[in-house]
């Protein structure tokens, strides 16, 4: 449905977007992941043919953004940021408005304006002023105006952004309700967003793309080794650290053994698997049969957070990531779910 | 149809924000007192031409309707910036401007959507002046057919003032910035017209020629010359291409 091929834009003195690949199919929501100012506005600026890209070129259900400008922006709904609202114009009238310039049939607008009120909870203030609505119902008139021509494609920049909680949950999951009908592309800064909406991610740093995949493989394949906190106290007395490090380092599957603080004879390691391995039924067995206090024993899972920090913020180390996720780019998005 | 459509939100936006009204109030303000002194004036002159037994020329057209044109025409010069100034500064302050651009609608089509609705708004104005004809056609009998000149000639004059304006609009987010320029701009139109009227060299003649002001004389007149025509349809033309390339430019920019 969407289709971009090493697409750049350039701004005077800076490289907004660099040379970023990447392809969505129909029905999906895919999660655009990026620090503030690494390029999301930018790359739905271009989707949405607001900007033309420097290089590179992005098409939109088989239009091309630069040569069939008016095709793609009839198939694109597009709530920017800020939702571009008139607030000395009532809410129905409003929609009225955007659905016309969006070309929407006269004998359907009636139609369509009830049902997209319906949709995005709005019916309730139809008769009121924009300029006197709260954030939260001004959002979703935002929505409301982007799926009044019913487009195949939802460019939606940070939907939840200046939300409070509870309006972030109805906004999360009316655009949750949005998928199926219309491929949908959200931008966020906020993590947890993509793991509660998107079943795809692209991760973009710096203007480039730094990973794609779906939102469980990329945790999984930054979790592929596990880590293990462990804490070992020994029954009376005081143990040799690197006894008990030497003892750890013993079981199948560990990769290292780092040893952490030492404090009230208690000794704590952090423990690395190889890739793939299981290794805290060994370390429990292997402790306790060394005669010693197992105190606790935990993974320590990645965050979403960490990888999101990891991949954005050296984006040289990992490198060898960046193959892998070009090489799932190369493949249908549909498939690899 | 879509230029139809944008033209009535504009109008909506004019109507429910006080600028309408606040031009339009002014208008019949300055309108009205520059018509009651003609009308004292004729009045005056009428009764001094009786009491001298000699009968003067005395003719309405000329003595109230002409000044009543030139007056008017450049009030609206001061007028008009504050009609384009929020056409599409607003819009790029207020974020809307990325709903218009990314509808599928060709920026022609918005341009000539917004300029139409401030044409409306400053026909509506010119309306208010027409009250004060009508009590003319009460009391007299005015020609009517050098009123409808002089009426086309406000709308060219108007029409390109207004893409001027609508110009300057797109070159800032500042509403207030698109009304100081459009004024600023509005007033060399105004100044430029006195400095022509001394010199006779080639160099004060271009001037003379530019002067959006002098254009409208022989419409004042009730005289309907296509040559001034012509020029108020190029400064039309000039102004919405220059407002086009402008829009153009806020994407290749941004």
């Amino acid at each position: 449905m969407i289709k971009v091929q090493g697409l750049t834009k350039r701004y005077a003195r800076k490289v907004a977007v660099d040379n970023i690949s990447f392809e969505v199919e129909k029905g999906q929501i895919v999660g655009f992941l990026g620090p503030n100012g690494a390029g999301k506005t930018t790359t739905m600026r271009v989707l949405t043919c607001f900007l033309p890209p420097t290089s590179g070129t992005a098409s939109v259900a088989g239009f091309d953004v630069l040569e069939q400008p008016i095709e793609v922006k009839r198939r694109i709904g597009y709530l920017p940021e800020t939702p571009p609202l008139y607030p000395e114009m009532e809410v129905h009238e409003y929609l009225e408005f955007v659905g016309r310039i969006k070309g929407v049939a006269s004998q359907d607008l009636p139609r369509r304006l009830n049902e997209v009120s319906e949709k995005c909870a709005i019916a309730d203030v139809r008769k009121m002023l924009i300029g006197k609505l709260s954030k939260g119902y001004r959002q979703r008139v935002g929505l409301a105006q982007a799926i009044i021509h019913n487009p195949d494609v939802l460019v939606l920049d940070e939907p939840t952004a200046g939300l409070d909680p509870h309006q972030i949950i109805e906004t999360r999951d009316l655009i949750k309700g949005l998928a199926g009908e219309h491929t949908i592309i959200l931008s966020t800064h906020i993590l947890p967003e993509v793991e509660q909406t998107c079943e795809r991610v692209i991760i973009i740093a710096k203007g480039k793309l730094v990973a794609m995949d779906t939102v469980a493989n990329l945790t999984s394949r930054l979790r592929g080794a596990e880590t293990v906190a462990v804490e070992v106290m020994p029954r009376e007395g005081q143990v040799d650290p690197a006894l008990v490090q030497k003892k750890l380092e013993q079981v199948a599957g560990v990769s290292r053994v780092l040893p952490r603080e030492h404090r009230d004879g208690k000794l704590l390691f952090t423990v690395e698997s190889l890739e793939g391995r299981h290794i805290r039924p060994g370390l429990a067995r292997a402790v306790v049969e060394a005669g010693w206090n197992l105190n606790e024993l935990h993974a320590v899972g990645l965050s979403l957070e960490e990888i999101f920090l990891q991949l954005t913020a050296a984006p040289e180390e990992i490198k060898a990531e960046h193959a892998a996720a070009e090489a799932v780019a190369a493949e249908p998005l549909g498939e690899t779910k | 149809m879509n230029t139809l459509t944008i033209a009535r939100k504009e109008l909506n936006s004019y109507f429910r924000s006080p600028i309408a009204y606040g031009v339009m109030a002014f208008f019949a303000l300055i309108a009205g007192y520059f018509f009651y002194v003609a009308v004292v004036f004729f009045v005056r002159r009428g009764v001094e031409s009786s009491m001298m037994g000699q009968s003067m020329p005395m003719d309405m057209n000329d003595f109230v309707i002409r000044p009543l044109f030139s007056n008017v025409s450049v009030i609206g010069l001061f007028l008009i910036p504050m009609i384009t100034m929020r056409l599409f500064a607003e819009e790029k302050r207020s974020g809307t401007i990325e709903l218009l651009v990314t509808s599928p609608l060709r920026d022609l089509e918005i341009i000539l959507g917004k300029w139409l609705a401030a044409l409306i708004l400053y026909a509506a104005m010119l309306g208010i002046s027409a009250l004060s004809l009508a009590v003319l056609f009460a009391y007299g009998q005015p020609d009517w057919k050098p009123i409808l000149v002089g009426y086309l000639g406000l709308l060219l004059l108007g029409g390109a003032l207004l893409a001027i304006g609508t110009f300057i609009s797109t070159c800032t987010k500042n509403q207030i910035v698109a009304g100081v320029a459009g004024f600023a701009i509005c007033l060399l139109l105004w100044v430029l017209d006195w400095a022509s009227s001394f010199g006779t060299t080639v160099t004060d003649k271009v001037i003379s020629y530019l002067s959006v002001l002098q254009h409208f004389d022989s419409f004042s007149k009730g005289v309907l010359d296509s040559k001034d025509v012509l020029f108020y349809l190029s400064v039309i033309f000039v102004g919405l291409f220059l407002t086009a390339r402008s829009l153009e430019s806020l994407r290749w920019r941004a």
